[in-house]
């Protein structure tokens, strides 16, 4: 599997169009917000949401659902837009992003329906859902756990520590996916703190791991719906684009997060997505 | 201290399926029973502390009662970020139980002593911070931990600590004690300082003046009303604990007086460990008369202050 930056040219289809329009929307509300991280997500979540997780919005906390933690918090509006999709919270919400009547901040939080724990400090999430894969394990409710780490908050420690534990405890009802667009704030990932051989590192570390495409729908659903391996959490690497979506901001610091986005900026952003 | 409060857990867990243990690397068979009888309760999940507590959120997310056991430096310092997000913010009820606090490791050194335990987590919102001051007391409170809201912290001392409350002495989370009543000062003190604070009054009462001692084992929150009415009655105050003066137990009554009104001024000194890292090894007791945590230097303290709070007061 290839890891060079921007090597994915996969196409976006109506719905990927639309979930970014959709993030659009909040990133015109707030007039900021973590564009690149967002983007390059949006697939992983548009997957696990319209096709693996078990949930009820109407009841956000049913026993037997599925958990899915946002553990690299700040691509948050990628989560949000499922959350709004899904009906767990109403599209309002979205029109207010990061203003100061809102409940939807810059990074996710408990307290907001469908959002299993709050993250943002990076390196959180997967120790969390250890905690829960271990339950659902224990009261033997079917529920699954995902985790979605970024590429950048794997150079955190604990990380590797929940890894360990994952592996020993043999979770096979945890799922690791890595936002792997190969880009953190400052630079690629290859020159901030490299990964490389990143695959290996988790099969090490005892997981079942498979690479896909992050941005192909058929790969991703093929990935996630693979039974587990015996003993063994899983690790899907999905290999993504920075930005993807906006030809401008793909592999682009600048797009990192941005503040104070003009309406130009949204008009933009906008179009690009659309003609994509 | 120690293995009343774990063997309580064991007791507790028998019979409430919801309650789990997580230790990171402790001794060989501590809670040997626990892991027999209860193995998919029971996870000793090595030297990783930030995982450790992350994974105790996530159980107790999930509506269960997390017991989690290590040295109390590693619980406290290593992985405040986790405790800090993972447990105050989400408010869920995991209970910290740090072994050594204070310098109970002195041998150990520096690395291992516990003295700024009680300032780190008192910064923390929604976390309840306990320090008993012997096994009685211990056990009375492992008891109310199993549905008492939000994160706690509970200091253990070194085990084998002398007795020095009694069965009937009452004990509730958030409730100061009222161990004797004295007209001419008063000891506030958490942990194990209790039975500091004990052997000082009876040299106080020797020399003529009549102290009393309030326990406070619950450091946060804190018993203010309650302490504030104490502190009312008496002309001076000192506050002892096994910890450094800044942000512990005599922070806390410090902030306590300076935002009162009093019928008369108060005299007041904090006696803990000073804004030093201890300089030698030796003993738990050795290592406490060294940094001014004893008897004798609490009774200084109060002669010191009483010429001038009790003369003018009185």
């Amino acid at each position: 599997m290839p890891n060079q930056i921007l090597d994915y040219k996969t196409k976006l289809d109506a719905r990927s169009k639309y979930l970014r329009s959709q993030i659009i929307k909040g990133l015109r509300a707030g007039r900021r917000g973590h564009i690149g991280a967002s983007f390059s997500l949006v697939e992983i979540m548009r997957v696990l949401y319209d096709d693996i997780l078990k949930f009820d919005a109407t009841n956000p906390s049913w026993s037997q659902r599925d958990r899915c933690i946002l553990s690299k918090g700040h691509g948050c509006l990628a989560l949000y837009v499922m959350l709004v999709d899904k009906g767990f919270i109403p599209e309002e919400e979205l029109l207010k992003f990061c203003q100061v009547d809102g409940i939807l901040g810059g990074h996710p939080e408990h307290k907001v329906a469908g959002v299993e724990a709050s993250t943002g400090s990076l390196g959180h999430g997967l120790s969390i859902g250890l905690g829960m894969a271990i339950n659902a394990r224990y009261e033997k409710n079917g529920a699954r756990v995902f985790v979605i780490l970024g590429d950048g908050e794997s150079n955190e420690g604990s990380v590797w520590e929940a890894a360990m534990s994952a592996g020993k405890n043999k979770l096979e009802n945890l799922v690791v996916m890595v936002d792997y667009n190969k880009h953190q704030s400052y630079a690629s990932t290859f020159e901030v703190q490299d990964l490389e051989p990143f695959a290996d590192k988790w099969r090490a570390f005892n997981f079942a791991v498979s690479e896909v495409d992050g941005h192909d729908v058929k790969q991703l659903k093929e990935a996630l719906q693979k039974p587990s391996k015996e003993g063994k959490p899983t690790a899907i690497i999905c290999h993504t684009v920075k930005g993807k979506g906006v030809p401008y901001a793909e592999g682009n610091m600048q797009w990192h997060h941005k503040s104070r986005i003009s309406d130009e900026d949204i008009n933009s952003l906008l179009e690009e997505v659309e003609k994509y | 201290m120690r293995k009343t409060a774990l063997n309580c857990v064991y007791e507790l867990a028998k019979s409430n399926p919801d309650i789990f243990f997580i230790g990171s690397d402790l001794g060989v068979d501590t809670l040997k029973a626990f892991k027999e009888e209860m193995p998919e309760r029971f996870l000793m999940e090595g030297v990783s502390e930030a995982n450790v507590v992350g994974m105790a959120a996530g159980l107790a997310l999930e509506g269960k009662t997390v017991y989690v056991n290590t040295i109390a430096t590693f619980l406290t310092r290593r992985c405040f970020e986790q405790v800090v997000l993972d447990l105050g913010l989400h408010n869920v009820k995991v209970r910290l139980i740090g072994n050594g606090g204070g310098v109970v490791y002195a041998p150990l050194g520096p690395t291992h002593l516990a003295i700024d335990d009680i300032a780190i987590m008192r910064a923390i919102p929604n976390v309840t911070i306990v320090a008993c001051a012997d096994a009685v007391e211990m056990k009375k409170l492992i008891v109310q931990t199993v549905d008492y809201p939000g994160p706690m912290y509970i200091r253990l001392a070194k085990g084998h600590d002398p007795l020095v409350t009694q069965e009937e002495t009452p004990f509730e989370i958030g409730k100061a004690i009222r161990m004797k009543r004295g007209d001419d000062g008063l000891i506030l003190t958490t942990g194990i300082t209790l039975r500091t604070a004990l052997e000082a009054i009876k040299t106080l009462e020797v020399q003529g003046l009549d102290v009393g001692i309030v326990h406070v084992p619950t450091i946060k929150p804190l018993d203010t009303d309650f302490i504030r009415t104490q502190i009312d009655a008496v002309p001076l105050v000192v506050s002892v604990e096994e910890h450094t003066i800044m942000g512990g137990l005599g922070s806390a009554i410090a902030e306590l007086i300076a935002e009162s009104t009093f019928e008369a001024p108060k005299g007041f000194k904090r006696i803990g460990i000073p804004d030093i890292f201890p300089d030698q090894y030796g003993s738990q007791d050795s290592l406490m008369e060294r940094c001014g945590v004893s008897a004798g230097a609490i009774v200084a303290a109060i002669w010191e202050i009483s010429k001038k709070y009790v003369v003018s007061s009185r």
